[in-house]
């Protein structure tokens, strides 16, 4: 009891810490630091524009996304100075939003949410079978009531952000940070301040922001993935463009939400994921009512005086030509990383030739660029998966690390991901395609299912994409390379297979296990047919 | 000596049973040096059962020796130098141990056991032989020493016959030398021994056709053997009744998963509106679409069950079955019609029944879950009477359906669970409209009004106060827990071992004390009671049993769920039995409250969901248990049970990669230990 009174009293105070930190203006504490050794140094170089202030800390964080907050975080518990900048340029279509990064602002959070409010949707048609006296027509979504639902959620999720960074000493600067050379970084506010920053380490977790196609129109008629969670009004008839999983599970969404929905696709689903299950994720989206338009490029997006979108476009095998009016055009073609803006061609910091991402792996060490004290996290490290928990986990072992006598790196492989897609998809280690390439199709045991959930019986839904299935050695204890999980709560499902392949896991401790009935994920350890043998792999029975 | 353990006449029949071939000898019989030395009686129902044995089956050889051992009988032959003997020099149990060094294969094999009188004779078997000291040890580990007086008086009561050579196989009197002899003669000792299937109608005959039994039945048919099952549903006091597939398919794991998910998804209809979608205001839930949906289902799945047996031509039996002798069955149909059936090997699976209170007016006006799922009629107001899981899972679907729901409790929740979890399931219930009752029990059910649902006043005692109850319920729903169906079924006539406190069958390797009689599922005294565990468990000894497999079913780390409106899924350890088994100061507890995600925007609890995991500091923070409270536990907890299977530590843990946002990341971040005494509320976000 007493330990929560006091919990709370530290949660007030901090709250009241915050408050007044925003009211105070930002160039007032900047000359505490000023006589930090070193700094006349530097200060020296920067003469041609003394009057810019200047500040000394021992770790600048460049990006307030999920990596970029948890490594301030943690290096601050170690007594250090640490700030952060974060600053959010707005979209082209003019969305912007508060500190917290991708993830939380027009990421995983609104997403994940969408994707749920879809999800209900469902379980309203769902709740009439199991007994429900829910009426048979007139069940719409309100789009401003969901996304405000929503938004306020993720506004509470900034406040809640800046809570932490006060409550640790971390300093946050909403600003715009621009490397001037190695050493030292020119924030500029919204307001146009500017200061010189130096430190003795600096981490980059600028992340990644969506791209366009250069086609004509795009740029003034598209929205992205960084406007869908924040527009005002409904979306309406809507052509989702592009094959990531952000088109995907926007395209799901907006199709369960009740919006005539439209896929173009080039050329193939969820590059770099498991095909196969690509191929059943998109199949199962052109039976739940997404229409889906394969091989087609868009050529030119056109603004019609009533405010619609007429698209136009090409079908790359036929060379059909095709066209149609859309209330909301939404990019989803991939993202390319912020890394480009933020001055690093005055460093030395190398960046990959084609993504023009951060090269890690200098010295030893994972994250660390070419120049020692700069370092890169989360989606503009080359070579990285791009998911919120790899950038959180290496930022915090990075201040490990830098603070903490730590000599842990990060490890990348077997990290598990979600895709949620109206029917979720889970996976964790190799896809068959990467496995087969690197053990060869003699020495690969692939197991795989088609099962129904419990829960469609009685709801009376179509089950032929539930599917799943596990890589693993053909011989001795079969470890397993990869598993592949598609339905209903994959994350769920998945999360602690994930633990259990860090343990090397094999097919004959998955066999051994006894399952949990009745769920879907016992379907995972029953599996025992294998691609091989050409047996139906439909589970029958109880 | 070792003084004899139980009765003289339990110990002689349960050695009848265990053993494929008994053999009660003295060597000082003259008719047993007449098998020896002449017809080689028993060295010819050895050498018969080693050359035709089946794999795992025990032998077994009672001999009663003469004190001075000068008067063991020397016998000389030549023939027995093909196993090995040294020098052809036998006697009694010696031949046993003249086999065993030669061949040691065969005791590891066939697990022979050698009862001598004492431990003088192994004396006997060092002078002028080799064997090895390790070798002796072995043999003494290996020894029981028995009276041999007993015996032979046991035997009298047990066959008729009390002499010696007593000779049984397969649990049935053979008889004497002579007999034996003859049997031999006329080639029919071996066919004894090991007996072609064309001896009985079946190869397996699996009483019950649950989970376990079906699974157990279709593995022996694929491994071509003729297999029947007997499956036969006595109704209920109230008169209910169902098909086949047992009770997970019919009155538990399935019916009661779809009527939770009902009640999910009207809590999904309270969040729908939250989330945007707008339909008509008032919606309540109707009880008949509900059941008749899900009894659809289960009328299909019991289809399907026949069919599948059908498709492997598996005879399927609608009769009740009972033992006549160890090899026949008495199968009863529904018409009264009855069969005797033989087979070689017989299943248990007939799993269990729910519990009655025993007192006035519970049979005639209680129902159980066994009526639940398929009831004419909304069960209206309704008391629900336990803590077991069946309880809490029946209430906690019928309040989410809308009714109003009371819980009557003896003592604790969930016994046998991890008691923090079980109160927090409580804690949600009661906060979730459910009304508990604690440390009361029913003392009388009366009805008031009949109808559908009637009315019935039950009078009730709080256990502390001796303080009365009375209240009023549509329906009194009994969930106090569930017997073993070993009873009125002969299984005192085949004289298969119970456990008398709880009528569970008492098995090792799912075998029972009887060789041909194997049990698996809920009837098997102290294993999990688990649709998934019995299934495996049938299937594995069907392997063993038909298709020389060796893997037997491990009940370790067997995860459960229970389907409470906040799930509870639990692998491994509860803290209380890590605690008491490995002590306080080796297990360290990692905890958190969460929230999840879905549950912001329409601003559920913020800290009602919980994720813990028990750890056992001596070895490397290896995780012993994992707990957690909240939705989809059960989907949750499936990976983390093969993650403990391979002996994942607190480390393990810590190094996974959270799949974000789902709520199974926690235990990917688990800072917090128990010990710290740091909070574990969610603030905010």
């Amino acid at each position: 009891m007493q330990s929560n009174l006091a919990y709370f009293v530290t949660n007030l105070l901090v709250v009241l810490g915050v408050l007044v930190h925003m009211l105070r203006p930002l160039t007032k504490s900047s000359h505490k630091f000023a006589s930090f050794k070193g700094v006349q140094r530097l200060l020296t170089r920067c003469k041609s524009d003394n009057s810019i202030p200047t500040k000394k800390y021992d770790l600048v964080v460049v990006g307030g996304g999920s990596g970029g907050l948890a490594c301030s975080k943690e290096a601050a518990t170690y007594g250090k100075h640490v700030a952060v900048l974060d600053y959010v340029e707005p979209s082209p279509q003019g969305t912007k939003w508060g500190l917290g990064g991708t993830c939380v602002n027009v990421g995983c959070i609104p997403k994940k949410l969408m994707h749920q409010a879809a999800l209900l949707g469902e379980a309203v048609q769902d709740a009439r079978k199991y007994g429900w006296t829910v009426p048979e027509n007139g069940i719409h979504n309100n789009w401003e009531t969901m996304s405000s639902a929503v938004q306020n959620y993720v506004r509470s999720l900034n406040w809640g952000h800046r809570v932490q960074l006060q409550s640790k000493n971390v300093e946050y600067l909403n600003a715009k940070g621009y490397f001037l050379d190695n050493h030292t970084l020119e924030a500029t506010d919204a307001k146009g301040r500017k200061k010189r920053i130096v430190a003795d380490n600096f981490v980059v977790a600028v992340g990644g922001r969506p791209k366009y196609t250069e086609i004509p129109g795009a740029l003034e008629c598209a929205i992205s993935s960084d406007d869908i969670f924040w527009l005002k009004n409904k979306p309406g008839k809507t052509m989702v463009i592009g094959a990531s999983y952000v088109a995907l599970e926007c395209a799901g969404f907006l199709t369960g939400l009740g919006f005539d929905t439209s896929l173009m696709i080039r050329s193939i689903p969820l590059r770099g994921f498991d095909q196969q299950m690509a191929h059943l994720v998109t199949d199962h989206m052109a039976s739940h009512g997404t229409n889906m338009l394969w091989k087609c490029v868009p050529e030119s997006m056109e603004k019609l005086s009533d405010g619609k979108i007429k698209v136009t476009w090409k079908n790359t095998e036929t060379v059909e030509a095709g066209s149609d009016i859309y209330e909301t055009v939404l990019m989803a073609v991939g993202r390319a990383p912020e890394t480009t803006k933020i001055g690093l061609d005055n460093t030395e910091v190398q960046l990959h030739a084609s993504s023009g991402k951060i090269l890690g792996e200098h010295g030893g060490d994972l994250e660390r660029s070419s120049v020692p004290h700069i370092y890169g996290i989360g989606d503009i490290l080359e070579g990285r998966p791009e998911l919120t928990p790899v950038a959180i986990k290496a930022g915090k072992l990075l201040a490990h690390r830098l603070y903490g006598n730590s000599t842990v790196q990060m490890d990348y492989d077997k990290v598990p991901t979600t895709v949620f897609t109206p029917l979720e998809y889970g996976c964790v280690g190799l896809s068959e395609e990467e496995a087969l390439d690197k053990y060869g199709e003699d020495n690969l045991e692939v197991y795989h299912a088609f099962y129904k959930p419990l829960q469609y019986s009685v709801a009376e839904r179509d089950a032929s994409q539930c599917y799943i299935k596990m890589i693993c050695d053909k011989e001795g204890d079969q470890k397993v390379h990869g598993l592949h999980f598609l339905g209903p709560h994959a994350g769920e499902v998945l999360q602690g297979f994930a633990v259990a392949i860090r343990c090397n896991l094999t097919r004959e401790i998955m066999d051994s296990t006894l399952g949990i009935h009745p769920t879907s994920a016992e379907e995972v350890v029953k599996m025992h047919i294998t691609k091989r043998s050409g047996l139906d792999p439909t589970v029958t029975g109880c | 000596m070792a003084p004899l353990a139980g009765d003289p006449k339990t110990i002689v029949q349960d050695h009848i049973n265990k053993h494929k071939v008994m053999i009660f000898s003295k060597t000082t019989c003259p008719f047993c040096k007449k098998g020896w030395s002449h017809d080689y009686l028993l060295f010819t129902v050895w050498a018969e059962f080693l050359s035709g044995a089946a794999q795992d089956q025990d032998i077994c050889q009672i001999s009663r020796h003469a004190e001075n051992f000068s008067e063991w009988p020397d016998i000389w032959t030549d023939s027995i130098e093909k196993f090995g003997g040294p020098n052809g020099f036998l006697g009694g149990a010696m031949i046993i141990c003249s086999l065993l060094f030669g061949q040691n294969f065969y005791l590891e094999q066939h697990r022979i056991k050698i009862y001598v009188r004492y431990p003088d004779m192994l004396k006997t078997f060092q002078n002028g032989q080799t064997f090895g000291p390790t070798v002796l040890k072995n043999l003494v580990d290996r020894m029981d020493f028995y009276n041999g007086g007993f015996i032979q008086s046991s035997l009298a009561e047990i066959s008729g016959q009390r002499t010696v050579p007593n000779v049984y196989i397969n649990g049935s009197h053979l008889g004497g030398c002579d007999s034996a002899l003859a049997a031999h003669a006329s080639n029919k000792l071996l066919p004894l021994i090991n007996p072609s299937t064309d001896q009985y109608d079946y190869d397996l005959i699996v009483i019950g056709g649950g989970s376990g039994g079906l699974a157990a039945s279709k593995e022996a048919a694929s491994l071509g053997k003729k297999v029947a099952v007997l499956d036969f549903v006595k109704p209920t006091p109230v008169g209910t009744a169902w098909g086949l597939g047992g009770t997970c398919v019919n009155v538990g794991c399935i019916p009661k998963k779809l009527m939770h998910q009902a009640a999910i998804l009207g809590h999904s209809l309270e969040d729908a509106r939250k989330f945007g979608w707008e339909f008509d205001e008032k919606v309540s839930h109707n009880w008949d679409t509900m059941k008749s949906a899900i009894q659809d289902y289960i009328g299909s799945l019991n289809w399907k069950y026949r069919v599948e047996l059908r498709d492997r031509s598996v005879d399927y039996f609608n009769s009740f079955g009972e033992f006549k002798d160890p090899h026949t069955i008495k199968a009863t149909n529904k018409r009264g019609k009855v069969q005797d059936l033989t087979a070689a090997h017989f299943l248990l699976a007939m799993g269990m029944r729910p519990r009655y209170l025993g007192i006035p007016g519970d049979k005639e006006y209680c129902i159980t879950s066994d009526d639940l799922f398929s009831l004419k009629y909304c069960p209206g107001k309704t008391l629900v009477v336990g803590a077991s899981y069946v309880a809490l899972e029946c209430a906690g679907f019928l309040a989410g359906i809308g009714l109003d729901v009371t819980v009557m409790v003896r003592s604790i929740l969930l016994r046998g669970f991890d008691q923090q979890m079980a109160e927090k399931i409580g804690d949600y219930m009661a906060n979730h409209s459910i009304k508990m009752i604690r440390e009361a029990v029913p003392t009388k059910i009366e009805q008031i009004e009949k109808g559908e649902p009637g009315k019935l006043k039950v009078t009730a005692k709080y256990v502390k106060t001796g303080e009365e109850f009375v209240g009023e319920y549509n329906t009194v729903l009994l969930g106090i827990g569930r017997d073993a169906c070993t009873n009125g079924i002969g299984l005192d006539k085949v004289g298969i071992n119970l456990n008398p406190k709880n009528g569970q069958v008492i098995a090792e390797a799912e075998t029972t004390n009887v060789p041909h009689i194997h049990a698996i599922g809920d009837i098997l005294d102290g294993k999990p009671e688990l649709t998934p565990v019995a299934i495996q468990a049938g299937r594995l000894l069907a392997r063993r049993l038909f298709g020389g497999g060796k893997e037997q079913c491990d009940y370790t780390y067997v995860a459960t769920t229970v389907f409470t409106p906040l799930e509870y899924g639990a692998c491994g350890f509860s803290e209380e039995d890590a605690i008491a088994k490995y002590g306080e100061e080796n297990i360290e507890v990692y905890h958190s409250n969460y929230r999840p995600l879905e549950w912001t925007v329409p601003g559920r609890e913020e800290n009602a969901c919980y994720a813990k995991l028990v750890c056992l500091k001596t070895e490397n923070e290896r995780v012993i248990g994992l707990h957690v409270v909240g939705p989809n536990a059960g989907e949750m907890t499936q990976g983390y049970a093969v993650a403990l299977k391979c002996g994942a530590t607190k480390a393990h843990f810590d190094t996974t990669i959270g799949i974000h946002p789902t709520t199974s990341e926690v235990f990917t971040s688990l800072s917090t230990t128990k010990s710290s005494g740091l909070p574990v509320d969610q603030a905010g976000c």
